[in-house]
């Protein structure tokens, strides 16, 4: 084989003269991380919520939070990634879509990532949140109700407490896929990981070092994610709840 | 508000068929392999030879950390020129396509591996034994006890990853194949009905894989009914 192993490219200068390539490189990940970590607030925010909808005794809120959880799970991200970027500006009532396109570029794409995969997340994670609250006894409930609290006050003093420990560790996988699904946002030009990847072969030609700095980049996110949730895991163990499972 | 124009989509339906037909040939081929394949890994993963246990959760790891996206790339932009400067290939043979959609393979069998890894598991202990015990060898125990068990158990969680894998088929639209989606973005694009071909491809994806996954739902009352 007759390729040029160049690991000095990263310190070299870029064409456009602006940082060296370890810089394009270093602002991917952050962006990466950025997105991802927003996306994930979204995704739990939302989550949570959507998945205590449905198991609330109530036909028409649990059928929404079926409809929702049904309908971001059946269509394949880079299709909704697309309809929050190139279709929904257009559908919005003129002066919103407008004000939407009038934005700085960049946070147009990162605003339409972050939503996508946000939303796209939470109907995971809701699942996950509504295995949590199916799997508690079902005496807890009716203890609650017996006591005199309301519904709410016992998903609020109950069943919540409960049912947020135990779905942390089936929720580390979802934390996990946010990471990687994010590379799915460079096709809309967002210049993260995947992408300053992609424009450092285009501008170097050494496509070898790249991508395996990509690569080991995810690995290292990858990684630092599982040992932190790890952690976090065994925080919130409930004891004597075989530690979720 | 927006004028919806859906008037590109009737003349377009062949186009999008043919676009259709590739997403469902990657995705059976991509299970062939990954469920083959996952099979070798998980049975390498379990087997008491370290090196064979270690390379394996090597690869599977290794896939599972990397989004699929990159792994296209991979696939599409790199692993051809090197099969060509080993295997001194004449330039010119294109065999990005080919090299990407083997990529989708190997990627979703580290997914089929952990699955199958489960499924084997899930079997007693004392099958094995049994098996052992009446004679059979360790391949004749897998292939005649343990597998055929494990696989029934395997059934709706195998299919669930199927959907999942026919959703990320649209991911191959980075390395340039026509597969629905593609060929969906490709005609919105033409006639500038970027809106309503992107609608339309999320509808179709939709009636697909909820249809599906209310199928996989059946089956598993089904099993759990047995």
């Amino acid at each position: 084989m007759n390729y040029h192993w160049n690991w000095g490219v990263f310190l070299q200068q870029t064409a456009a003269g602006d940082d060296i390539y370890l810089g394009w490189m270093l602002s991917g990940f952050k962006m990466t991380i950025g997105l991802s970590l927003a996306a994930w607030a979204m995704a739990l925010t939302f989550g949570a919520l959507i998945g205590v909808l449905r198991t609330v005794p109530h036909r028409g809120l649990a059928a929404f939070a079926t409809g929702w959880v049904e309908l971001f799970r059946n269509v394949p991200l880079l299709v909704q990634l697309f309809i929050w970027y190139f279709v929904l500006p257009e559908l919005l009532p003129a002066s919103i879509g407008d004000a939407y396109k009038q934005m700085n570029p960049v946070l147009q794409q990162f605003l339409a990532a972050m939503v996508c995969l946000g939303l796209f997340t939470s109907a995971r994670v809701a699942e996950q949140v509504r295995a949590g609250i199916n799997s508690l006894p079902r005496g807890q409930k009716n203890a609650g109700l017996a006591l005199g609290l309301s519904l709410p006050q016992t998903y609020r003093h109950i069943i919540l407490p409960m049912a947020f420990r135990v779905v942390v560790p089936p929720l580390t996988s979802e934390f996990l896929n946010i990471f990687k699904n994010s590379a799915v946002c460079s096709t809309i030009g967002l210049l993260e990981l995947a992408a300053q990847g992609r424009q450092l072969v285009d501008y170097t030609a050494q496509p070898y070092e790249s991508f395996i700095a990509v690569t080991l980049a995810y690995v290292l996110i990858n990684v630092t994610v599982m040992a932190l949730m790890r952690k976090l895991e065994i925080m919130v163990a409930v004891p004597g709840h075989l530690g979720g499972k | 508000m927006y004028d919806f124009d859906w008037s590109s989509i009737p003349g377009a339906l062949p186009f999008l068929l043919d676009g259709m037909k590739v997403s469902l040939t990657i995705t059976a081929q991509a299970i062939a392999i990954g469920i083959v394949w996952g099979t070798l890994l998980a049975m390498m993963r379990l087997s008491s030879a370290k090196p064979l246990s270690w390379f394996a959760a090597g690869y599977v790891n290794l896939f599972r950390s990397v989004p699929l996206v990159m792994v296209l790339l991979w696939f599409f932009l790199i692993v051809p020129k090197v099969i060509e400067n080993v295997f001194n290939v004449p330039p010119g043979t294109d065999m990005r396509l080919n090299s990407a959609m083997a990529g989708f393979a190997l990627f979703e069998s580290a997914y089929y591996s952990e699955i199958i890894r489960a499924g084997i598991q899930s079997v007693a202990r004392g099958q094995f034994s049994a098996a052992y015990a009446l004679g059979m060898s360790y391949g004749q125990a897998m292939r005649l006890v343990i597998l055929p068990q494990a696989f029934r158990n395997m059934v709706p969680l195998l299919l669930t990853q199927a959907i999942i894998l026919f959703q990320d088929t649209s991911l191959v639209y980075v390395s340039a194949l026509a597969d629905f989606f593609g060929a969906a973005y490709k005609v919105g694009d033409r006639d500038g009905r970027l809106v309503e071909m992107l609608l339309f491809a999320g509808l179709i994806y939709f009636i697909i894989c909820f249809a599906a996954s209310c199928l996989v739902k059946q089956l598993q009352k089904k099993y759990h009914a047995a």
